[in-house]
């Protein structure tokens, strides 16, 4: 995102070289601003990340919990996904990416809700605005569905929606705002490329804090049943690791060298760290499973995102193997140490990794690292990015807890023990997967 | 006549099923079953959690067999799906009272 600004200028150039008569269709003021190019490569990556949620990590999740429960996990995404897409016009947009006034350093104002004054031909950058809006709002999307891997097989179908709903709008918003609309951590010089912060830190905290009040599953840790089919669990993460080309190269908000570099980079590190997850558990416990080579990759793809504009090569391969490691050892600790059931390990991989991938954007963003270069030492820069992870960690957990009381008080949190047991698929939906 | 219940482990069905033909078998119904025995259950590991599964997949077999063909059924299958380890499974034998085919109202051995 931060390199919208910096490198307007050649893909300008290449755009009016290559698709002179894409550019005649608008209007003259217009023809002279808009990227066809740019416009065209970020309207395919907004259906990319679109594709990682529904239904990449739908089927992800939906494959790793219990057979009665696959369908309220798919329910879960796709729900958020409708709701954060309203959210998203009616305030969401707008509290992240609008003029805040004086109060800018913190939140956008509400001067852009329902996208009041903006016209098919107004721009963010060289696209139009309605793909920028349409871009962000897949990333809102994706987000609050994160944290379902924390909730499911247990949780009430309405505090799903009413959770989700305020937590884009009070976490989200404002945390995009700080990073990518112009508030205090972008003017700090915080470096979160596609969204380690704004998406994985703020997600994986939320989780944790949520998985924390909620209560662990029955049977947790000891009695617990497998997963029911780790064959939608490797559909879908092939789909997650497809649509992050557009999450990652798609943050570039062009089509140049840096969406190239960031595309390549992600590529490495989700193909390292899951190199590195299976070769764990092939030494540790004697089986390569498929469940792990694929949370291996999300390991990656969440480590390697808020670095992945600013990397080389080098970095993307450094930091598939840091995030391959490294989360799986958070794994154990969250799950069979602290004895957190955050059932399907969303701080682990996604708040770990996204919050490891901040930190070494620092040393590896260093063009002595292979990286394409720091306005400012690597010293200073990790400290920006370490108060920056501080900060959204805190904000997190905070409001993550008060939208966690607020919502059980209106709306209750957990399903009674016997629908529990039968499985939310029929006791919250009357539906059932696999009717024999 | 018996009735046999047999309960083996699952990549013995076919070797036994083959063997039961041969010493005359006609026919036996056959179900994919979960259990445990003095085998307990087993572990699956994911992500590195450990998951206790209390129920081990078998199959079961039951087989209905003229008086004197029972036992050479029971040490066929007791022959063909042993391995020697723990989980081999069981097989019990049941006297039955009545046979009937269904077709064509038949009883007695010229069900089998």
């Amino acid at each position: 995102m931060l390199s919208l600004f910096r490198l307007q200028a050649a893909p300008l150039l290449f755009a009016a070289a290559l698709l002179p008569d894409v550019a005649y269709a608008q209007s003259a003021d217009v023809a002279a601003k808009l990227s066809a190019g740019n416009a065209a490569w970020i309207l395919t990556s907004t259906a990319l990340v679109l594709l990682m949620t529904l239904p990449g990590l739908a089927l992800f999740y939906g494959g790793l919990v219990r057979a009665a429960n696959v369908l309220s996990v798919l329910m879960h995404c796709f729900a958020i996904a409708c709701l954060a897409s309203v959210l998203w016009l009616v305030a969401g947009y707008s509290l992240a990416f609008a003029d805040g006034g004086s109060a800018h350093d913190w939140i956008g104002g509400l001067g852009k809700a329902f996208l009041l004054g903006v016209g098919v031909d107004d721009l963010t950058g060289d696209i139009p605005e309605s793909v920028y809006f349409m871009f962000q709002m897949t990333f809102a999307i994706i987000t609050p569905a994160l944290i379902a891997g924390a909730y499911v097989e247990r949780i009430r179908f309405a505090h799903v929606l009413l959770f989700s709903g305020l937590w884009l709008l009070v976490v989200y918003a404002p945390v995009a705002h700080w990073v990518w609309g112009g508030g205090f951590l972008q003017q700090w010089g915080a470096l979160d490329f596609a969204g380690g912060l704004v998406v994985h830190a703020t997600a994986g905290t939320s989780a944790l804090v949520f998985a924390t009040m909620l209560g662990p599953r029955r049977g947790f840790p000891r009695e617990l049943t497998p997963p029911h089919n780790p064959s939608l669990t490797m559909m879908g993460a092939a789909m997650l690791w497809v649509g992050w080309f557009g999450f990652n190269a798609g943050s570039a908000l062009a089509a140049n060298g840096s969406a190239g570099m960031a595309m390549l980079v992600t590529h490495l590190s989700a193909a390292t760290a899951s190199l590195v997850w299976v070769a764990i558990e092939w030494l540790k416990f004697g089986k390569p499973s498929l469940v792990g080579i694929v949370t291996g990759m999300v390991a990656g793809l969440a480590t390697v995102t808020p670095a992945s504009g600013f990397i080389g090569p080098i970095g993307g391969l450094a930091i598939g193997l840091a995030g391959g490691g490294v989360c799986y050892v958070a794994v154990g600790i969250i799950k069979t140490r602290l004895k957190i059931d955050d059932s399907l390990d969303v701080f682990a991989v996604h708040g770990v990794g996204g919050i490891l991938g901040i930190l070494m954007a620092a040393p590896f963003g260093d063009a002595a690292l292979g990286g394409l270069g720091l306005k400012m030492s690597v010293g200073a820069q990790l400290g920006i990015q370490a108060a920056g992870a501080l900060i959204v960690v805190a904000w997190s957990a905070i409001a993550t807890a008060a939208i966690v009381v607020a919502a059980r008080a209106l709306v209750g949190l957990r399903v009674a023990p016997e629908e529990e047991t039968e499985g939310l698929d029929l006791t919250q939906h009357g539906e059932r997967s696999y009717t024999l | 006549m018996k009735y046999i219940i047999a309960v083996i482990k699952p990549f013995k069905l076919d070797e036994v099923r083959e063997a039961l033909t041969k010493v005359g078998v006609q026919g036996m119904t056959v179900t994919e079953v979960k259990g445990f025995g003095r085998q307990k259950g087993q572990s699956e590991i994911y992500r590195g959690a450990e998951y206790q599964v209390s129920f081990v997949p078998k199959v079961k077999l039951e087989i209905a067999a003229a008086d004197d063909l029972a036992e050479r059924v029971v040490e066929t299958i007791r022959e063909h799906a042993a391995t020697g380890k723990i989980g081999d499974g069981k097989v019990f034998v049941l006297d039955a009272v009545q046979a009937l085919r269904i077709r064509t109202g038949e009883t007695g051995d010229a069900v089998l």
